[in-house]
């Protein structure tokens, strides 16, 4: 008899916490994060008033909620390259963005990865690039951390190239790399290093005037 | 790709500036936007209401009207808006798609009206949210099949037939359609008796009837009678046969009328008969031939013919295929564990009823369905409990699929009465519907008699022009345009059935042209026929003539279901607008007569402008064409 009760008691108590999540999930989607405001917003980035608007009204649109998380970024960064496969350097894009490494993207945090990108000095690109690469945010980049991140470029380029990728490409590119960066050849890059490597390459700095005009 | 995947494009493309480092080579240079960066508020004035939106919403979709720059097209420069001449409250669901990104079907329009505004705003049907796409896809489903019975019911019926069709082809339009003919209608009711008489010979020839004179036993009527019933029989056999024989002639393609039921029906319903007859009177084989005979209540199934609600049952039937066949297998399996347990339950009782799993099925099967014969009791308690379980849910199996398949029978049976009515509502609209149309053309004709081509120099021929309004005076312009262009005229049909029939004899002689459009000249004589006759001859010649608006009239008539609504006001002319889009192969028929000969047409036309001669030229044809094709352009 006693078990009885206490199966019965048991099957009570387990109830209790699965209710409990379900309430759980139904707070978090009803979180709505607000920006700070307009004008701070001006001051902290390089946009005017109207990108701001502009921008806001697109992100608000897409996340009501005001943030966004990983699978939703991954999902819309994947739609950009259908050939291959995004996620791994979404992933990698999500943490360079989110920099309070909470696993959300607030407007906020969008809006200043933006201004650096577009608006940003050289310098505050070149930091910015840095930052994307060293996945473990120990100040250097490591063979292993470039080959991550050139394996997940190359992943987004999908099976179907011209000309095909024959043996390790990333590989060699990352060596290609690391010729260039590593100027004491100790195994890593510092920031120092690549923003010197970097500011000597013609064809980088050319490239970085292009992307000016996206916004 | 998604919409509000467009928002996010510009972030993906600063994030490239990651890929610089690495790149080997200079990035190349970004497409130019000549156009304002600055995000403007758009106004879309939609017959009236306002609606505004920012220029970055509508450009999320630029594959659509509103997103490409199609919507120049629209752009009214004095107030600097958007007019679309469109239904406001359907332009709601379409801003709202470009806001939201999802596209709702509002239930309460019709599906062809939010078609349509779909198709012109340019935007996909498919993309419609999951929310709404089913209730979508029922609607389209059921407008496309009533559409289709519409189609069907006006090409089936009770047109008349063109005259040359051989014997063969009416003699299938006859069984097809008995109302066509008397002949027809005679022939059908004849065999709906016979199939009567021949199922209640059947039925009667085994009720007991007195017994002869000298004998105790009752015997069935059919034995004492022997010699009638076989009469009887035989005589139905040998309509039956006719029937079948006469229908297999007639069928436009014997395999597949030999594949088709009511012949399946027909061929087991006579073959036991002949079996009968061939086969020798033999004990041992009689038991078979008994068995056979039961194959002539197949018989009654012919009447299916006879009752539209009986091929209604059995349409419904074969579509709710699914649901009894769901039903079938269930009940099986409910079957086979009851019985299994129900044995194994009264196994151990002595002389039961239950002696093996096959013999429990019968049990299972009288319990589920409630029926509850007794001929088979369990007498064990175990067997008692699953017998009462056994029962229990049979009434739950039984029940679950029978209103699927009613709904569906509901279904049916009323697209059939609305298909009935329509049939005979049909008639009359078409009526109407020819009157309104033969009181705009002869609104030319009228024109022209009045002397409305003239030059306006008598005062009296203008004046009573005048009430005509602007529109009328530069369509009869056009018209008269197209008469000078071909030099050829418009006429009506009386005018030009007369023609038709003075000249048929003189042409045909005067031309040497080859002998397909020798037969064409004949049979495009009457206006109805060449209807016919035109869509079979697509690549032949094709001479229709052009004075016979009445006839363009009935081939419209009859496609108007297919065609969308142009908005032309020419609603004389509409339907040679869409005569234009569907019929490719008038277009097609160029005809390669070589030449009219310059001479005929003087020949053949009366000297007196008032009676223009009517030229069966091929011309004719392109030129109606061409007609067509300046409306459009309007």
């Amino acid at each position: 008899m006693g078990a009885v009760v206490g199966t019965l008691t048991m099957q009570t108590k387990q109830r209790q916490p699965s209710r409990d999540k379900v309430d759980d999930e139904l707070e978090m989607t009803m979180v709505c994060h607000r920006p700070e405001g307009l004008e701070q917003l001006e001051a902290q980035t390089n946009f005017s008033k109207q990108e701001l608007q502009v921008l806001y009204r697109g992100f608000k649109n897409e996340c009501p909620s005001g943030v966004v998380n990983e699978e939703t970024f991954k999902h819309i960064y994947a739609q950009f390259f259908p050939h291959g496969d995004a996620s791994t350097y979404a992933h990698y894009l999500f943490r360079a963005f989110d920099t309070t490494n909470n696993g959300s993207i607030k407007f906020e945090e969008f809006v200043m990865g933006l201004s650096t990108l577009l608006r940003g000095t050289v310098r505050d690109k070149l930091e910015w690039t840095f930052h994307l690469y060293d996945i473990n945010r120990d100040g250097f980049i490591s063979k292993e951390e470039m080959t991550d991140i050139v394996r997940a470029i190359y992943d987004m380029m999908g099976k179907y190239t011209y000309p095909a990728l024959k043996g390790d490409v990333p590989k060699q590119h990352v060596d290609a790399f690391f010729q260039k960066m590593d100027k004491n050849k100790d195994g890593v890059v510092t920031l120092e290093e690549f923003v010197l490597a970097c500011q000597e390459d013609e064809t980088m700095m050319r490239s970085m005037q292009l992307f000016e005009n996206v916004m | 790709m998604a919409a509000g995947v467009a928002t996010w494009l510009p972030f993906a493309r600063a994030a490239a500036v990651g890929w610089l480092p690495l790149a080997k080579k200079t990035m190349p240079k970004p497409p130019v936007d000549k156009k304002s960066r600055s995000d403007e508020i758009l106004i879309v004035n939609v017959s009236g209401l306002r609606f505004q939106t920012w220029k970055n919403t509508l450009d999320r979709y630029p594959d659509t009207l509103l997103g490409s720059s199609e919507k120049e097209f629209f752009y009214n420069e004095d107030t600097q808006e958007y007019f679309f001449d469109r239904d406001p409250e359907m332009f709601r669901h379409i801003l709202n798609f470009y806001r939201t990104g999802k596209l709702h079907y509002p239930r309460q329009e019709c599906i062809q009206a939010f078609d349509e505004e779909l198709a012109f705003y340019g935007i996909v049907p498919d993309i419609i949210g999951d929310c709404c796409m089913e209730e979508y896809r029922d609607r389209k489903k059921e407008n496309q099949e009533r559409l289709a019975e519409d189609t069907e019911a006006e090409m089936a019926t009770d047109v008349p037939l063109p005259p040359n069709s051989t014997p063969r082809e009416r003699l299938w339009r006859a069984f097809e359609n008995p109302h066509t003919s008397t002949m027809a209608l005679v022939f059908y009711y004849v065999t709906g008796f016979f199939i009567a008489v021949s199922v209640i010979a059947n039925v009667v020839e085994t009720v007991p009837c007195r017994p002869p004179k000298g004998s105790v036993k009752d015997l069935p009527c059919g034995e004492k009678y022997s010699v009638a019933f076989f009469c009887m029989d035989t005589a139905c056999v040998l309509i039956f046969t006719f029937e079948y024989l006469m229908r297999l002639f007639a069928a436009p393609s014997r395999c597949k009328f030999m594949r088709s039921v009511m012949s399946v029906i027909d061929v087991v319903a006579i073959m036991p008969y002949y079996i009968g007859l061939v086969m020798p009177e033999n004990e041992d084989v009689s038991g078979a031939f008994v068995t056979l005979r039961v194959f002539r209540v197949f018989r009654i199934f012919k009447f299916s013919r006879h009752s539209q609600g009986l091929r209604i049952l059995g349409y419904t039937l074969k579509s709710c295929a699914s649901e009894l066949g769901f039903l079938l297998f269930s009940l099986t399996m409910a079957i086979i564990i009851f019985a299994t347990v129900m044995f194994y339950a009264e196994k151990g009782t002595k002389g039961t009823n239950f002696t093996s799993i096959p013999a429990s099925f019968w049990y299972t099967i009288v319990t589920m369905t409630t029926l509850g014969y007794g001929d088979m009791v369990p007498n064990t308690i175990a067997g008692k409990i699953f017998g009462s379980i056994c029962s229990l849910s049979g009434v739950l199996v039984i029940a679950l699929p029978v209103p699927v398949i009613v709904s569906n029978f509901s279904r049916i049976y009323h697209q059939n009465q609305r298909a009935d009515k329509m049939r005979a509502q049909q008639k009359v609209r078409l009526a109407r519907i020819r009157m309104a149309k033969k009181g705009t053309t002869n609104a030319f004709l009228q024109y022209k008699e009045d002397g409305g081509l003239q030059d306006h120099d008598s005062d009296s021929a203008a004046l009573c022009l005048k009430n005509r309004s602007s529109f009328e005076h530069q369509h009869h312009h056009l018209l008269h345009c197209l008469e000078k262009t071909t030099n050829h005229e418009f006429t009506d049909e009386l005018t030009y059935s007369e023609m038709c029939m003075t000249e048929s004899v003189g042409y045909r002689t005067s031309r040497s042209t080859s002998l397909s459009s020798q037969q064409v000249v004949s049979s495009s004589c009457c206006p109805r026929r060449a209807k016919r006759r035109a869509i079979r001859l697509a690549n032949s010649t094709v001479s229709v003539s052009r004075g016979s608006v009445q006839e363009l009239d009935t081939l419209q008539v009859l496609k108007s279901s297919a065609v969308p609504q142009s908005r032309s006001s020419l609603n004389a002319r509409t339907e040679d607008l869409k005569l234009n889009c569907e019929q490719r192969d008038y277009t097609a028929a160029i005809i390669s007569i070589p030449t009219p000969p310059a001479n005929t047409p003087d020949e053949s036309l009366p000297p007196s402008p008032a009676v223009p001669g009517i030229l069966r030229n091929s011309r004719s044809i392109s030129s109606f064409t061409h007609e067509t094709v300046k409306i459009s352009s309007l």
